[in-house]
């Protein structure tokens, strides 16, 4: 199975970790050790206390899973939790119901199939994340993951960087289509080929969304692989010293980088480089190739057939057509495809899985999909490697699992995240804003004619939902005690990133899916023809159309 | 004044709970002991502390309320929903723990 495997060290640190929570939870539990001591170190075992509960948010490398793996995220839903998980924006798994007196029993059955909640908070580098089509995709120029997994290495109880001024993320991606959202992330990589046909990065830095959205600088058009640590590591040591410690809110490296500006930041970038360049963080070819080996593609056979099939079982059944129009991308073996497995259904909770479902999809990919499952940041899940041939009995099989909606970057493919119904940061609801959004919309005529429409949904301007590059953003607030919903337009996180503009006063929550429908509305009879986006109308015309309609007494007055 | 009841997270499962009247900490917000002036509020905070460095509970938040048809409802949404558990039907059928406590 092509996946990074733990090697003695791996498994002796985690089960060191795990060991010693299960100390440290005890103690806590015996009333040996205070709140306030004990905070901390649960944090930096990715255990939250929300609204009613623990919370355990599991890290997922890169969004990349094996079956084994799946199975046992179900084992602990089943076990621990209350039969179910939500899967993240940012590729990780949170359970919401465990007890703090089984999390570290809950540890010790993921340390067995090599999974962990270490840096899944805390002001440390976080799960680096990944293009979820990355080894698959067939407009990838290489595989972004073993990077990644280079970078979860080294950046993994990093001594100087365990407590940086604030949280901070990498995104890396292999195409030149950007679905990784590099350019909101404290740094993002871009894996290109040189004139040479030697890989590099592009890099980016100081993107993030937040109180504070900023689109990151790119500092590098070609960064060779060899330096991708030292060149991090110059980075991460600038921020560490300058990034601001004063104020929580100003110390991400997006602020440091907005308040020195990019050339300067850039300086002294490359003078920390200087430094570091060609030392031992250099990364020889050789440990370059021995990670690349564990993300080798797996050997698919020729498979022809399937092109016939396919064609035939389209034109018998209007829903399976439907469905690989929207769920199945190119792959680049072209007898095989990309299964994207929706976790919206309409009026569902976007991103939560059953233990069952689950169980099913690591079955599916068990069977069709060489074992492999990822988790995107959209909140869906993807079998990277199935067959034309066999597309037609894992559409049966998610059928029968309730996974098959076939709504992938349609209107109600909608990011949320969990809101003020779980999160105790959050101001506002937002899982059933998009429940509601998701119902008005889900006719899939009607979604078939809107086209590609992302909607984002935060219920804070933490911004976990991604409303600051949603097509349509929804932010929740709390306004004299009651929720209230800001909209904003425009926003995307792909390669051609922009930040949505508010649009004007919220809207109440009984009238914010009225809202978006008439922003669609608006969309629909203004585009120039049915293959211009939502996206692409609203750049062409901008703001002030939606403005006319949403605010129809402001336009009058004006 | 605005009455109040104080509230917390149960140490061991995260669980909501409310401080009644008989010093004990219920999952239930009908159950909380309402107050009604300063002096009660105060009594609150103090028990606050007391089951804090007891290691009972985590995160005491004094809470306001008004009683409404004889119940206790908290002012805040937040806190309704802490009290009400999440407004939406999370999988219903999934199987599972009802109560981490149960």
């Amino acid at each position: 199975m092509p996946m990074y495997r733990y090697d003695e060290f791996d498994h002796a640190f985690v089960a060191d970790r795990v060991g010693q929570f299960r100390d440290q939870v005890e103690r806590r539990l015996k009333g040996e050790i205070t709140e306030d001591a004990f905070k901390p170190l649960r944090l930096m075992n990715g255990v939250y206390l929300q609204l009613h509960a623990y919370m355990l948010r599991i890290a997922v490398p890169y969004g990349t899973l094996s079956s084994r793996q799946m199975h046992m995220l179900a084992h602990v839903a089943r076990t621990y939790d209350r039969g179910y998980g939500h899967f993240t924006t940012r590729q990780n798994i949170q359970f919401n119901w465990p007890r703090l007196s089984d999390i570290p029993a809950i540890l010790n059955e993921l340390a067995s199939v090599e999974m962990h909640s270490i840096q899944t908070s805390g002001n440390c580098i976080r799960n680096v994340t990944a293009d979820h089509f990355a080894g698959a995709a067939a407009d990838e120029v290489a595989d972004p993951r073993p990077y990644a997994e280079i970078l979860r290495q080294w950046s993994s109880v990093h001594p100087e960087f365990s407590f940086l001024p604030r949280k901070f993320k990498f995104a890396v991606t292999g195409s030149e289509h950007d679905r990784a959202a590099i350019q909101v992330h404290d740094i993002g990589l871009h894996l290109k080929r040189n004139e040479k046909g030697e890989l590099g990065f592009a890099v980016y830095v100081g993107g993030g969304q937040g109180r504070t959205p900023l689109i990151a600088k790119k500092i590098k058009d070609f960064l060779p692989e060899a330096d991708l640590l030292s060149y991090s590591t110059a980075i991460l040591r600038v921020y560490n010293l300058h990034g601001r410690r004063d104020n929580k809110y100003k110390a991400r490296i997006k602020i440091l980088i907005h308040e020195t500006g990019t050339e300067a930041l850039k300086r002294q970038i490359d003078a920390e480089w200087e430094r570091l360049k060609d030392s031992e963080l250099t990364l020889p070819e050789a440990d370059i190739s021995a990670i690349q080996a564990y993300f080798e593609p797996p050997a698919l056979r020729e498979r022809p057939e399937g092109w016939a099939d396919i064609a035939s079982w389209k034109k018998a059944d209007e829903a399976f057509a439907r469905w690989v129009g929207r769920n199945v991308t190119p792959h680049r073996h072209p007898d095989y495809g990309i299964v994207t497995i929706s976790l919206k259904p309409i009026g569902g909770i976007p991103g939560d899985a059953s233990a069952e479902q689950m169980d099913a999809v690591a079955e599916i990919a068990a069977e069709y999909s060489a074992d492999e499952i990822r988790v995107s940041h959209e909140q869906n899940l993807v079998l990277p490697h199935v067959a034309l041939a066999d597309l037609e009995a894992v559409y049966r099989a998610l059928v029968a699992a309730g996974l098959a909606e076939s709504n992938i970057g349609l209107v109600t493919d909608i990011i949320a995240c969990p809101g003020l119904d779980y999160c105790a940061l959050a101001n506002a609801r937002s899982i059933p804003v998009a429940q509601d959004i998701s119902r008005r919309f889900g006719e899939p005529a009607r979604q078939a004619e809107i086209g590609e429409l992302k909607i984002k949904i935060s219920g804070c301007i933490n911004a976990c939902g991604h409303h600051h590059v949603g097509h349509i953003g929804l932010l929740g607030v709390e306004k004299k005690g009651t929720e209230l919903y800001q909209i904003s337009l425009g926003g995307s996180g792909d390669e051609t990133t922009s930040i949505g503009e508010i649009i004007g006063r919220g809207f109440k929550p009984e009238d914010v899916t009225d809202a978006v429908e008439t922003i669609v509305d608006t969309y629909l009879a203004l585009r120039l023809e049915a293959s211009e986006t939502f996206l692409a109308a609203y750049r062409r015309v901008g703001a002030g159309p939606f403005k006319a309609a949403l605010y129809p007494e402001a336009a009058e007055a004006a | 004044m605005t009455a109040k009841i104080l509230t917390a997270n149960r140490l061991a499962d995260g669980v909501v709970v409310w401080l009644t009247a008989a010093g004990e900490w219920a999952e239930q917000v009908d159950r909380a002991l309402v107050a009604r002036h300063e002096e009660a509020v105060a009594g609150l905070e103090s028990a606050g502390r007391i089951a804090v460095a007891d290691n009972r509970v985590v995160d005491v938040n004094v809470v306001d309320v008004e009683e409404v048809g004889g119940h206790v409802r908290p002012l805040r949404l937040r806190e309704r929903i802490r009290s009400g558990g999440p407004t939406i039907a999370y999988l219903p059928g999934a199987a599972g723990r009802k109560s981490a406590t149960a």
